[in-house]
C-alpha cells in the first residue's frame, strides 16, 4: 500500500509539470499578450527594448519558462497588471477561503440531499420516486446554473427581497453568523444543483450493483430488516466509488463555483478568475490556471489513495 | 445447405408463434429499444420542434431580429409579442429563434471538431498503443487536469470571440474524453480474432483502423458525442452570458440572458431572463434523454 501510494504521488510530478508547460505556451501564444499590456503604446523603441530587457522578455522561450516556473515553486506568482503592485499569491491567499467555504457547504448540501434519494431509488428501481429522482437529476444537469442562480436572485432577492443579491456579508456591519449564512444560502444552493444530480445517478447505479450481489441476498434471507441490510451492509460497498466520483466531479466543480461566484458577486478565486479574464490580467489568469489544475491533480491523487484503502479487494 | 437451417419446422412454430414474424436485424432492435424509452422519445420530439424552429427563423419569426420599437420595450407577451419585447423593445420570440441557430450550430460544429481531433487521438493511441499510447495519453491528463471552463476562458481572451471561434476553441477543449473513450474501445477490439486476421492478409492499418475497428466502435462515441453537444451549448450560454462569447446584435440565448441580467428588468419584466433559460434547459435536457436512450439502445447486453 505504502509503494503504492508513493508510485501514485511520483505520476503526479509529470502530470503538473505539463500542466505548467501547457498553461505557458497559451498564454505566450496570445498575440500582444501580456506585454501589450504593460506597455505604454507610444513608447519610444529605445525604451521598448530597455523594458523588455528588464523584464527578461529577450531571453529563449525556456529560460523565461524556468524562471516563472522556479519563482511559481517559491510561492511567487509574479505582480498583478491591473492592480499594481500586488502579488498574485496575496489576491489569491485573500480570496481561497471564500471559495472553500462556498465549495465545503455546497458539496455537503449536495451530498445530504443525493446520497439518500439515490439509495432509495436503488432500493425500488422502477417505482414512481425512482422515476421522478432519474428525470429531477436529469433536470439539474441540464439546468444552466447562471439562469439558475438569476432567476433565484430575481425571485427571492429583488422581487422578494428575502435575500441578498450577493457578497459575503452585509457591508460596513459588524460580524455575524447569521448574516453570513443569509449570504451563503442561494449560492451554495446554485452550486448544489448539478452535483446534486450527478451524485444521486451514482449513488443509484453504484447502490444497485451492490443491492444484486449474494451476500445481500443472503442477509435478506437471515431475515435482517431491508433498512439495515442496505444501509449496514449495502452503503459500506457502494459509497466506494463515490470516493472516485469527487475526484472525477472536481474540474467540473470548480468552473461551476466559478460562475456561481461571479453571479452572486461572491469574492473567491473563481469569480477573480473571470475578472481577471475580462481585463487580460495573464499573471493572475496563469496562476489560477495552474492552481486549480493542481488542486484537481491532488484531488484524483487523494481519491485513488481513499479508494484503494476502502476498498481491501483491489491490490496493487 | 443454409436453407435448411433458416426453415422453421412446423412444431417449432407450435412453440413460438413469434418465430412466424421477421427476423430481427439490428437496426430494429435499436429503433425498439429507443422507442420504448419514454424519456428518448420526448427529448427527440423536444429537439425536433427546436431545430425546425431555428432552422426556418426566417420564415416562422414575426420580426427581424434587429428590428428596435422603442416604445414598446420590455412589454409583457401579448397577441402583438408572444414572449415580450427585451430593452430595446425587440421581439423575444424573434430573438429566440435566431439565437437557437447559432446555439445548435456552435454545438453540432464544435463537437465535430471534437470528434476528428479526439477520434484520431484515440484511435492512434489505442491501436499502436506503446510509446505513442503512453505520450498521447498523458496529454489528455494534461488537458483534462485544467477545469475546461478555466481553459475556455483562458483562450477565449487570447482570440477575439466569434462564431468561427468559439466553434475552433471548443473542439480544442472538449475533445479529451472522446479520445480516452476511442482508446478503450481499440484497445478491446485491436487483440479480437477479426482484427488479427486483416492483418495476417496484409491489410493496411489505416483500412483496419476506419473500416473494421471504428465502426465497432460507433455505439459510445455517438453516445457521448450527444451528450457532448448539450454540454457544449451550456458552456457557450455560459461564456455569451459573461459577455465572451457570441457579441451582439447576434443574438443567442447566453447574450440574451447577459442582456436581461439587469435590476430594472429583473423588478419590471421577469419573462424576459426566464425564457432564453428554459430553451437552453430544454435543448441541453433533450441531449441528455437522447443519449441515454442512445445508449440503452447501442448496448447488446441491455434488456429489450
Amino acid at each position: 500500500m505504502v509503494s503504492y501510494i508513493f508510485r501514485r504521488t511520483l505520476m503526479a510530478i509529470p502530470l503538473l509539470l505539463g500542466i505548467t508547460i501547457l498553461s505557458f505556451v497559451i498564454i505566450k501564444a496570445a498575440p500582444g499578450g501580456p506585454v501589450s499590456m504593460l506597455m505604454d503604446p507610444t513608447l519610444k523603441p529605445s525604451d521598448r527594448e530597455k523594458f523588455e530587457e528588464k523584464y527578461g522578455l529577450n531571453d529563449p522561450v525556456h529560460i523565461q519558462y524556468f524562471k516563472w516556473l522556479g519563482n511559481m515553486v517559491k510561492g511567487d506568482f509574479g505582480n498583478s497588471l491591473i492592480k499594481r503592485g500586488v502579488p498574485v499569491s496575496e489576491l489569491i491567499m485573500n480570496r481561497l477561503p471564500n471559495t472553500l467555504l462556498l465549495m465545503l457547504v455546497s458539496t455537503f448540501l449536495a451530498a445530504i440531499i443525493a446520497i439518500p434519494f439515490g439509495i432509495y431509488s436503488a432500493m425500488r428501481p422502477y417505482s414512481k420516486l425512482d422515476y421522478t429522482v432519474t428525470v429531477g437529476s436529469f433536470l439539474g444537469v441540464a439546468t444552466p446554473n447562471f439562469w439558475f442562480g438569476l432567476m433565484l436572485i430575481m425571485f427571492f432577492s429583488v422581487n422578494l427581497g428575502w435575500f441578498p443579491t450577493g457578497g459575503v456579508a452585509t457591508l460596513n456591519a459588524p460580524f455575524s453568523i447569521w448574516d453570513r449564512i443569509h449570504h451563503l444560502i442561494l449560492p451554495a444552493i446554485v452550486l448544489a444543483l448539478a452535483d446534486m444530480a450527478a451524485l444521486t445517478r451514482y449513488t443509484r447505479s453504484s447502490m444497485l450493483d451492490v443491492l444484486k450481489q449474494d451476500y445481500i441476498r443472503t442477509a435478506m434471507s437471515k431475515g435482517f430488516k431491508e433498512k439495515k441490510v442496505v444501509l449496514k451492509h449495502g452503503l459500506r460497498n457502494g459509497m466506494i466509488p463515490i470516493v472516485t466520483l469527487f475526484g472525477l466531479m472536481l474540474p467540473s466543480f470548480i468552473g461551476g463555483a466559478a460562475i456561481t461566484e461571479k453571479i452572486f458577486s461572491w469574492p473567491g478565486i473563481g469569480s477573480l478568475f473571470i475578472d481577471s479574464a475580462f481585463q487580460r490580467d495573464y499573471p493572475v489568469i496563469m496562476a489560477l490556471t495552474v492552481v486549480s489544475a493542481i488542486f484537481v491533480v491532488i484531488g484524483n491523487l487523494l481519491a485513488d489513495i481513499l479508494y484503494a484503502i476502502f476498498d481491501p479487494r483491489i491490490e496493487y | 445447405m443454409a436453407q435448411s437451417n433458416i426453415e422453421i419446422s412446423q412444431e417449432e412454430l407450435q412453440l413460438n408463434p413469434n418465430l412466424k414474424e421477421k427476423p430481427d436485424t439490428l437496426t430494429r432492435i435499436f429503433f425498439r429499444k429507443f422507442f420504448k424509452n419514454k424519456l428518448a422519445v420526448t427529448g427527440s420530439v423536444i429537439l425536433f420542434i427546436i431545430i425546425i424552429s431555428a432552422v426556418f427563423a426566417p420564415l416562422i419569426a414575426p420580426y427581424s431580429f434587429e428590428q428596435q420599437n422603442l416604445i414598446d420595450k420590455l412589454k409583457p407577451p401579448s397577441s402583438e409579442y408572444w414572449l415580450g419585447t427585451d430593452r430595446y423593445g425587440r421581439d423575444i420570440f424573434t430573438r429566440l429563434l435566431y439565437g437557437g441557430q447559432i446555439s445548435l450550430l456552435v454545438g453540432f460544429a464544435s463537437v465535430v471538431g471534437a470528434l476528428i481531433i479526439g477520434v484520431s487521438v484515440g484511435a492512434l493511441a489505442g491501436y499502436y498503443g506503446g510509446i505513442i499510447d503512453a505520450m498521447l495519453m498523458r496529454f489528455v491528463d494534461i488537458v483534462i487536469s485544467i477545469p475546461s471552463f478555466f481553459l475556455l476562458i483562458t483562450v477565449v481572451t487570447i482570440f477575439k470571440p466569434s462564431v468561427g471561434n468559439l466553434i475552433l476553441i471548443f473542439a480544442l477543449t472538449t475533445w479529451t474524453n472522446t479520445a480516452r473513450l476511442v482508446r478503450g474501445e481499440f484497445l478491446t477490439l485491436r487483440s479480437r480474432e477479426f482484427v488479427l486476421a486483416s492483418k495476417t492478409i496484409g491489410t493496411k492499418a489505416y483500412k483496419i483502423i476506419f473500416s473494421h475497428i471504428l465502426p465497432n466502435a460507433m455505439g459510445p462515441i455517438i453516445v457521448s458525442a450527444t451528450l457532448l453537444i448539450g454540454n457544449v451549448i451550456l458552456a457557450e450560454a455560459a461564456l455569451s452570458y459573461f459577455g465572451l462569447g457570441i457579441q451582439p446584435p447576434t443574438p443567442s440565448w447566453g447574450n440574451m440572458l447577459y442582456d436581461a441580467q439587469n435590476y430594472t428588468v429583473m423588478l419590471s419584466a421577469p419573462w424576459y431572463p426566464f425564457f432564453p433559460g428554459l430553451l437552453i434547459l430544454l435543448t441541453v435536457l433533450s441531449f441528455n434523454f437522447i443519449g441515454d436512450g442512445l445508449r440503452d439502445a447501442l448496448d447488446p447486453k441491455s434488456i429489450d
